[in-house]
């Protein structure tokens, strides 16, 4: 299984991304933001936490232009997996790939804690590792995690059973509690909690490890 | 030439950071303040003859994120 992983100037979650895949048995490439073209026969595309470009602008709103996501759409447009995790789930509602968008935190403070978070749905290469209504305790670290979803997007995602994490305790201020949605096909997933955070005892946790699992498991089969 | 883009949020989007400068406000003793909203303001340089279209594009592909932002665009400003 081959992954790759974005890298953009302010990237900072990059390398645990890789670790997480590569702990899990993927084979990884990380590629430069510059680049036109993700390596060939590239199965899932990571997009990393941290503060690309500054967050000028608005939080992901310049690498989402950059050459590279030209690419990441591309390859999503093909039914290519992808998973963008905080800064990344940032970019894939910046790209449009994903739906909503992510304000300032409802308390305007960073929140950099561990938090429970349930998981509304099994349905996915992401999230198959868990029984739907597991509880995993995931941390988060951002300052715009505040999704937003008016009330039609709220009952797409809910009626289409997209919603793949809520929080236990909405610490952001986030609509529905949501913490992490797929694309219509499935196969994206955002999420401001950092799963790769959590893929190893020596993080103090491993409930996020199963999202990596899940995800080679699935693309070993296929 | 010169434009000019505001982008604010849009109207039933909760804008915390306007709500704390309200609170702020009221701190400082300005009763009366009912709400603020707090956008930005983005100024171009452009070459004579660059159309408003341009600039509508400009705001719909980078400048504003349309699904919580809204703009609006003084040319010549």
């Amino acid at each position: 299984m081959k992954a790759a992983v974005l890298v953009f100037p302010g990237s900072n979650c990059d390398r645990d991304l890789q670790v997480a895949f590569e702990k899990a048995g993927a084979e990884v490439s990380m590629v430069w933001h510059k680049e036109a073209e993700l390596p060939e026969g590239v199965d899932i595309v990571g997009v990393p936490g941290g503060f690309s470009y500054g967050d000028y602008l608005r939080c992901g709103a310049i690498a989402a232009n950059s050459p590279i996501c030209a690419s990441l759409k591309t390859h999503v447009e093909r039914g290519g997996y992808a998973i963008g995790v905080c800064n990344g789930f940032q970019v894939l509602t910046e790209t449009r790939i994903l739906p909503g968008a992510l304000l300032r935190n409802a308390n305007l403070k960073y929140i950099c804690k561990t938090v429970p978070l349930k998981v509304q749905t099994s349905d996915s290469i992401f999230t198959r590792a868990y029984n739907a209504g597991t509880v995993a305790h995931i941390p988060i670290a951002h300052h715009d995690g505040n999704y937003q979803a008016d009330a039609e997007l709220l009952a797409e995602l809910r009626g289409e059973d997209r919603v793949a994490f809520t929080y236990e305790d909405n610490p952001n201020g986030s609509a529905g509690d949501i913490a992490g949605v797929l694309s219509a096909n499935r196969r994206v997933l955002g999420m401001m909690p950092h799963p790769e955070r959590a893929a190893d005892a020596g993080h103090g946790g491993v409930d996020g490890a199963g999202v990596f699992q899940g995800i080679m498991d699935a693309l070993v089969e296929a | 030439m010169k434009a000019r883009v505001h982008v604010m949020l849009k109207t039933g989007v909760l804008d915390p950071q306007g709500e704390a400068v309200r609170h702020a406000l009221g701190g400082l003793g300005f009763d009366g303040v009912e709400g603020v909203r707090q956008g930005k303001v983005i100024e171009l340089d452009l070459a004579d003859g660059t159309s408003e279209a341009t600039v509508t594009e400009m705001c719909e592909k980078l400048l504003a994120n349309t699904v919580i932002e809204s703009y609006s665009i003084e040319m010549n400003a």
